[in-house]
């Protein structure tokens, strides 16, 4: 049994969320915050000694532990050990005194810096917005262990140092933090605390560190919100309308009712809840309920007409969003015009946790355990459904198995729904607090809506005699993830949804006569962000549509790319680590091609070169991609290089053959075996090089997915001069 | 329904519907919430159990079937494979998420119990059952073959 051997310590880590304990002298150091000082008081602490807050993001424990507080979910990502990392070296913790949890809910004390007054994670933000906010907690609890230990022996603090979790004094004698922790936590808060330079940081870029979450991982630790358990806790599975927007007329739930386990079935706004003492009933009654559906205002549309609308629609004039020149004028005059269109399917995030979330209400305040990813939002749905305050909702954020955007959602049905069923509950059960744990099935997730959008894009480029480019018309058409939504004001402008057209706006290739149209469409299939946003789509466009002017123009793929690129030079610099590293231009056995793609999303730069080989059949398979990528400092090089395979894999995942589609308004596919995810088989080698960095730390999470289905299409036209204009690239056959 | 089930070299009661799939059993009756769930239907394997040994997926395996064979979940799981695959893991920092990554370790452990030295196309036909969505295919492959020559080694 030894691979259980850390199985208590990842359920105390992992865990710790809810098991803080903190003392008085602790709740005394607390900055300006409310919350963790309710939260201390409702919690015992485990021995006499207490454990010491330092500010919303370090606590020191007796035992020399150092929590550093998460703000964001870690769905995965690394976020929860990249922003421990950068406390910790600030500190100069040991890494392996370190742990991570997360944080409550809070956006007074815990906001995304880049988002005003939400808390939440996405966009690639994580480190980016923290960066400086949690070295500078790590460097504030610092300075105020060195200068309680330098009280302790009675000098000053220049002549203390620390390395590794030692407070050393020059006469040799050592502290730990925690034999200072309780004394620190009495002194001043330094304003203003000294940060490294660079060269000073000794976990910040440190090439074998490994991540807080990785060993717990390997034993299948009950760190998720699957696992959570909570006394009399029953389990709820909903049955919604199987067309978007369609509502309960009538159900019937006898025979639900019938099966062992089943308490209860409630109708909410959501649809019809089943409620029973454990999930298999849950589940299985669910599919048992006799429901009559109004689809009055229901999406009754199929994707077949949805894209026959979008693609005569991509013939019409749309909204302009980016005008420069003359683009009519250039294509007139142009030697040649290379006319394409393109069409992107709905697609589900699928994360491999299916959704779920468990919430307890005793009738003034709600608790909540979930990957909750927009923990503001979370707060507000709930709070507005159960008639509460928003802070009298508290959050248990937990690790999520996987989200890529499907758990930070406008809306937090997710949440809102399990509220729906504990405001019915309270009414029938006369106020009891009853626990509720709302679990999705793999089948409610696929057909669940929140997609990435369908969109088509029609482009005209036009290049001289020489085979310049001079020209360049882009239609996009789609519906707008954010239109309506509470993160309206930030990103639509002008009717122009930024996510609808980010990755073509603002292109960085110099392309003289440019003009950008979206056409914005209204569709009743809620859309949402899916890892890399618009990008998704866009940097497909663009760097096909790149390839295929190099092509007309006779030039090479790459060689365009310097041309048009030559004043960014961070694009610049990737391309050509990329293509030296994957050996671009050098002969490759026959059967086999390479492409190349690179784009910028979320501030950080990408390229790729991907390599696939052919079979008799003329089916192809990518065999390797060689990535390369500048995000500023690297702070978890490690994780830089797994994130890029992730996305990777994702991007190409997705391209190979994955698509929702809708007959009549209803979801064709159900589960993995029509939504069948990239395999093992499919997964090419990873090869990913880091630029090194002076710049400010930009996002990973996303970024690698971009360019990663391009690359792979550049190299099935160089090898057989077929485009792949229509995804998934499995519809090639079809024609 | 009683049902007796071996789990982990325990004999464990559980009372439920004999169609109840095994993972609910022991996810919700006996708390062995290692093994995940992810699809339900047998194609993606973060339920994997041994029956007897043989990686099964226990959300397609319904309790009145079980009958009195050997359970093994992951926190019953022993032996120098499983050791090795375990130690590859960390060591190559594989999981991200980490959810499916229970099941992955199930199938890779027993892949090299029963080939010590696979090549690419066995760890292929071993493990494509294994979905992992944040897609670490690619350290799982890596870290199959640093368990192999660490079994070796
Ligand atoms: S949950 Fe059993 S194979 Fe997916
Ligand atoms: S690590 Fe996330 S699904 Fe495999």
């Amino acid at each position: 049994m030894t691979v259980l051997k850390n199985k208590a310590d990842t359920l105390s880590v992992n865990r710790r969320g809810f098991l803080i304990a903190m003392g008085g002298a602790g709740a005394g150091l607390m900055i300006g915050s409310s919350l963790i000082g309710k939260a201390a008081e409702a919690a015992t602490p485990a021995t006499g000694a207490a454990d010491v807050q330092f500010n919303p993001f370090v606590i020191v424990k007796p035992d020399n532990t150092v929590v550093v507080l998460s703000k964001h979910l870690d769905k995965g990502q690394g976020t929860a050990s990249g922003l421990a990392t950068l406390v910790a070296d600030e500190l100069d913790a040991a890494w392996d005194q370190v742990e991570v949890t997360f944080a409550p809910a809070n956006a007074a004390l815990y906001n995304n810096l880049q988002w005003g007054p939400y808390q939440g994670t996405g966009g690639s933000s994580a480190i980016p917005n923290s960066f400086m906010q949690y070295r500078k907690a790590g460097a504030t609890a610092k300075a105020m262990l060195v200068e309680a230990a330098a009280r302790r022996w009675g000098t000053t603090a220049d002549r203390v140092t620390v390395r590794e979790g030692v407070l050393t004094h020059s006469s040799g004698e050592t502290l730990a933090f925690g034999d200072v922790a309780a004394e620190a936590a009495g002194l001043p808060v330094p304003e203003d605390p000294v940060l490294k330079t660079p060269d000073q940081f000794t976990l910040i870029g440190k090439e074998d560190l490994p991540r807080l979450d990785v060993k717990p991982k390997t034993v299948g630790a009950p760190i998720f919100t699957l696992d959570v358990k909570r006394d009399g806790m029953l389990v709820a599975a909903i049955a919604r309308s199987p067309k978007f927007g369609g509502a309960v007329a009538s159900f019937d739930a006898t025979e639900a009712k019938a099966v062992n386990g089943v308490v209860d079935v409630v109708q909410i706004p959501a649809g019809i809840a089943v409620l029973a003492t454990s999930t298999w009933p849950a589940l299985k009654a669910k599919d048992l309920l006799d429901i009559e559906w109004d689809f009055s205002a229901a999406e009754t549309r199929g994707t077949d007409r949805i894209l026959a609308e979008y693609r005569s629609l991509a013939g019409t004039p749309g909204q302009v969003f980016q005008q420069d020149g003359d683009s009519e004028a250039a294509l007139a005059g142009a030697a040649q015009v290379i006319e394409s269109e393109f069409t992107f399917p709905f697609l589900a995030h699928a994360p491999m946790e299916p959704l779920d979330v468990v919430i307890e209400f005793d009738g003034k305040t709600a608790e909540i355990w979930t990957g909750s990813q927009l923990q503001t939002v979370d707060q507000y749905v709930t709070s507005a459904t159960l008639g509460i305050e928003p802070t009298d909702v508290k959050i248990n954020t937990l690790w999520a198995g996987g989200s890529f955007g499907r758990r930070a959602i406008y809306d937090s049905h997710i949440v809102g729904e399990a509220a729906q069923i504990a405001k019915a509950l309270h009414l029938k059960n006369g106020g009891k607090k009853q626990p509720i744990k709302v679990q999705w099935s793999r089948e409610d997730d696929i057909k669940g809506g929140y997609y990435r959008p369908m969109y088509v894009h029609r482009v005209r480029a036009g290049i001289d005699a020489e085979g310049r480019l001079v020209g360049w018309h882009h239609r996009i058409v789609g519906q707008s993830i954010l239109t309506g939504t509470p993160f309206e004001a930030a990103l639509v402008h002008n009717g122009i949804d930024h996510t609808s057209v980010e990755g073509v706006m603002g292109s960085p290739y110099a392309i003289p006569n440019f003009t950008g149209e979206l056409h914005t469409t209204k569709v009743g299939v809620p859309g949402l962000w899916w890892r890399a946003v618009g990008h998704t789509h866009t940097a497909y466009v663009m760097e096909t549509m790149l390839d295929e002017i190099a092509a007309a123009a006779g030039k090479d793929p790459v060689a365009l790319r310097r041309e048009l690129l030559k004043d960014s030079p961070r694009h610049l610099g990737v391309l050509n680590l990329a293509a030296e590293k994957a050996g671009w231009g050098t002969p490759l056995p026959a059967g086999k091609a390479r492409g190349v793609a690179v784009h910028k999303s979320f501030e950080s730069y990408v390229a790729q070169v991907a390599e696939v080989s052919f079979d008799a059949e003329g089916d192809f398979k990518v065999d390797r991609v060689v990535c390369a990528v500048d995000c500023g400092v690297a702070v978890n090089p490690d994780n830089i290089r797994a994130q890029m395979e992730g996305g990777i894999g994702y991007g190409i995942g997705h391209a190979l053959r994955n698509e929702i589609t809708l007959t009549d308004g209803e979801v064709d596919q159900s589960n993995f075996h029509d939504y069948e995810p990239m395999r093992i088989s499919d997964m090419p080698t990873v090869e990913t090089h880091i630029l090194a960095s002076a710049a400010a730390p930009t996002g990973v999470g996303e970024p690698g997915t971009p360019p990663a289905a391009p690359a792979v299409a550049n190299a099935v036209f160089s090898a057989t001069g077929e485009r792949l204009r229509t995804l998934p690239f499995s519809k090639r056959s079809l024609g | 329904m009683a049902f007796q089930l071996k789990v982990n070299g325990d004999t464990r009661a559980v009372d439920v519907d004999g169609d109840t799939p095994l993972l609910w059993a022991l996810r919700d009756e006996l708390d062995l919430t290692d093994t995940k769930f992810g699809c339900g239907i047998a194609m993606c394997g973060a339920c994997t159990v041994y029956v007897d040994g043989f990686p099964t997926r226990s959300c397609v395996t319904m309790v009145d079937s079980v009958g009195d064979s050997e359970i093994t979940t992951i926190d019953g799981l022993e032996g120098k494979a499983a050791e090795a695959v375990q130690k590859a893991w960390n060591d190559l920092q594989v999981p991200q998420c980490g959810y499916c990554q229970s099941g992955q370790i199930m199938a890779a452990a027993s892949l090299l119990a029963e080939t010590p030295k696979p090549s690419d196309a066995d760890i292929d036909a071993a493990m494509d059952g294994n979905v992992c969505r944040c897609a670490t295919y690619h350290r799982i492959r890596a870290a199959i073959h640093r368990a192999a020559d660490m079994m070796e080694g």
